[in-house]
């Protein structure tokens, strides 16, 4: 068992980045997540394993320090929330379309413009359709707990370097800023210079020597041919996520005769409203993508003929939902739930919402 | 009689390429700045013997296939965000040798940000930046740079400094910061101006080797193309209209500014 502490959502990833030997951490303040920044500084990082943690002017420099620092083979970690988030998408291009490995991380909240500070989901479109220009896909993992917070840091970074992809983490400032029991795991050791060239030598801009050809980081082809045979590249490599790399996980959907599917801090609301519809004798079952990009379609569209509707339960005016019908195929009803804006949803609300919209609709 | 066999010999080599500039064809115009200061760049990392641990930077703009040309691990960055780049490789990579090459447009405009922030923070690399006082590979539109009364596509009457705004000296402007300790001026139209240009490129990187702080490099060239003039005349509209403006020279050696009428 590792070591457990009392732990924000915030500092916990912060943390996990610590002891996941990660290289470079660069950012920018931005509320609810202002704690990562914070934390690192805090815990010296330079001295605890040599991590370089900087305090950017911007997040246009911090996300093009990421890329930088990621296009050199490095492990890199950022975060912010959504205003900064809207920011790095240009940088976040770039990086999809150079193909580098990071992890980033997005502590929601409410939109549009500077919105609010307060815990929204709002992003989900950002995030799986590609919020910054051109086609690409970040792979995205949705922690529902502070545990999840820190435990995807390093499955974040396995991915990201198995398919050269940047990955997000999208959480809220729910997550982000409640505290919880969390578990760490033990300190791993930053990659030497000598296993960064063993690993990503063959790729990385870390300096050539006379044995080989020199490495260029770039998204830039002036040939539209060899343009789009780099998009097909990266279509293929967005199937083989499509393929092998969802993850989610159920709750009562054995005898269930509604679904909610929810993500995130939603998800945690939602498993509450499980239990007091089970307690009226609603057979109600709950799926919670962990991976919304790449989102779980195929264990969706098994279930959709067995049930008699589908409640998204998101904190947005209703985005995931569009994801759920497309997955469904029509087979089932889809109806959305959810208050936005900042407001956290109820699970007595949202019992509501599956009693009005999908059970009496 | 001596056969031309007789005369290529190793002895008599006066001039070679440096092996770290490619043999692609330069995608710049006939005439233009840029092939001699990618030249001059490579030239110094050659000598300094650290091609090994030298990681480049191309902007967006001319420069943007800077990597075509330079024989060297390169990373093409967003628009004016070069020395953020830069920055976080050489922070991760504190013994390597990191610079940025970088135009007027992208450096002095849309990447005025990140250029003052690390010169501001003393990062430990070399900024070469090209001002030619136009976007040139987007088809001549006015810069940051473009000098009162200069036409481009987007002041075609001449820029009017009281609806454009000014030009912005940016090199006397980074030299006001703490972070710098060596900022020049130079130019690459004549053989003397290639070789002044040369050392200080030098001296920034042997200052760069030795942790002393951001080094930055203006070379002002010509846009022949982008200024509708033949390659010599541009030559010569720069010494006439643009040196006075931007004169050459060091402006900040061993982090102090240089005593002259312009600072």
């Amino acid at each position: 068992m590792g070591e457990l502490k009392l732990m924000k959502g915030n500092e916990a990833i912060a943390e996990a980045a610590i002891r996941e030997g990660v290289d470079g951490y660069f950012g920018y303040p931005i509320t609810p997540q202002s704690e990562v920044l914070e934390y690192l500084m805090m815990e010296k990082p330079e001295e605890r394993t040599g991590m370089v943690v900087l305090q950017a002017e911007s997040e246009l420099a911090a996300i093009n320090m990421v890329y930088g620092a990621a296009a050199a083979g490095k492990k890199i970690f950022t975060s912010s929330s959504s205003p900064g988030i809207s920011l790095y998408q240009e940088g976040i291009s770039y990086i999809a379309g150079a193909e580098l490995p990071c992890v980033i991380a997005n502590v929601v909240r409410g939109g549009p413009g500077l919105g609010t500070i307060q815990p929204s989901q709002a992003d989900y479109f950002q995030t799986v359709k590609g919020g910054g220009h051109g086609d690409y896909r970040l792979f995205t993992l949705a922690p529902a707990s502070v545990q999840e917070m820190a435990d995807f840091i390093e499955l974040g970074f396995e991915i990201a370097f198995k398919y050269r992809n940047p990955v997000m983490i999208l959480s809220d400032g729910m997550i982000g800023q409640m505290m919880e029991k969390v578990e760490l795991k033990e300190q791993k050791p930053r990659w030497t210079d000598e296993e960064v060239i063993k690993l990503n030598g063959s790729w990385a801009a870390i300096g050539r020597p006379a044995t080989r050809e020199r490495n260029i980081i770039t998204s830039l082809d002036l040939d539209s041919l060899k343009m789009e045979a780099h998009n097909h590249h990266l279509q293929e490599k967005y199937r083989r996520m499509e393929a092998e790399e969802v993850r989610y996980e159920t709750f009562q959907t054995e005898d269930a005769e509604y679904l909610m599917v929810a993500y995130g801090s939603s998800a945690r609301i939602a498993q509450k409203s499980l239990v007091l519809a089970r307690a009226k004798g609603i057979k109600v079952g709950l799926l919670r993508p962990i991976t919304l990009f790449p989102f779980p379609s195929k264990a969706l569209k098994e279930l959709a003929p067995r049930l008699k509707g589908i409640l998204s339960v998101e904190m947005s005016a209703g985005q995931m939902v569009e994801d759920i019908r497309l997955a469904v195929e029509g087979l089932v009803k889809v109806e959305h739930f959810g208050r936005y804006g900042g407001i956290i949803h109820s699970p007595e609300e949202v019992l509501q919402a599956l009693e009005n919209q999908i059970i009496g609709g | 009689m001596m056969e031309i066999k007789d005369i290529i010999k190793e002895e008599n080599l006066v001039y070679k390429k440096t092996p770290l500039m490619t043999d692609n064809v330069l995608s710049y115009c006939p005439g233009c700045g840029h092939g001699t200061a990618h030249r001059i760049v490579m030239e110094v990392i050659e000598e300094l013997g650290v091609m090994e641990q030298t990681i480049g930077i191309a902007p967006v703009g001319c420069s943007v296939l800077a990597y075509d040309f330079m024989n060297i691990d390169m990373i093409q960055a967003a628009h004016g965000r070069a020395p953020a780049v830069a920055t976080a490789v050489k922070r991760c990579y504190p013994n390597k040798v990191v610079f940025t090459y970088q135009g007027d447009g992208d450096l002095a405009a849309i990447g005025t940000a990140e250029t003052i922030h690390a010169c501001n923070r003393g990062e430990n690399i070399t900024i070469v930046f090209i001002n030619n006082g136009i976007y040139g590979m987007t088809g001549g539109q006015m810069a940051p740079t473009t000098i009162e009364g200069m036409k481009t596509s987007t002041s075609p009457y001449g820029r009017n400094l009281t609806s454009m705004g000014n030009p912005l000296k940016i090199t006397e402007l980074v030299a006001q910061l703490p972070g710098t300790n060596y900022v020049s001026r130079q130019a690459v139209h004549t053989p003397a101006a290639v070789r002044r240009a040369k050392r200080a490129i030098r001296k920034a990187f042997d200052i760069q080797r030795e942790n002393k702080g951001l080094t930055f490099v203006e070379i002002v060239s010509n846009c022949n193309s982008g200024w509708k003039l033949s390659p010599v005349k541009a030559n010569e509209w720069m010494v006439e209209n643009m040196f006075p403006f931007y004169p050459l020279g060091d402006i900040k050696v061993d982090g102090k500014l240089v005593k002259t009428d312009n600072n």
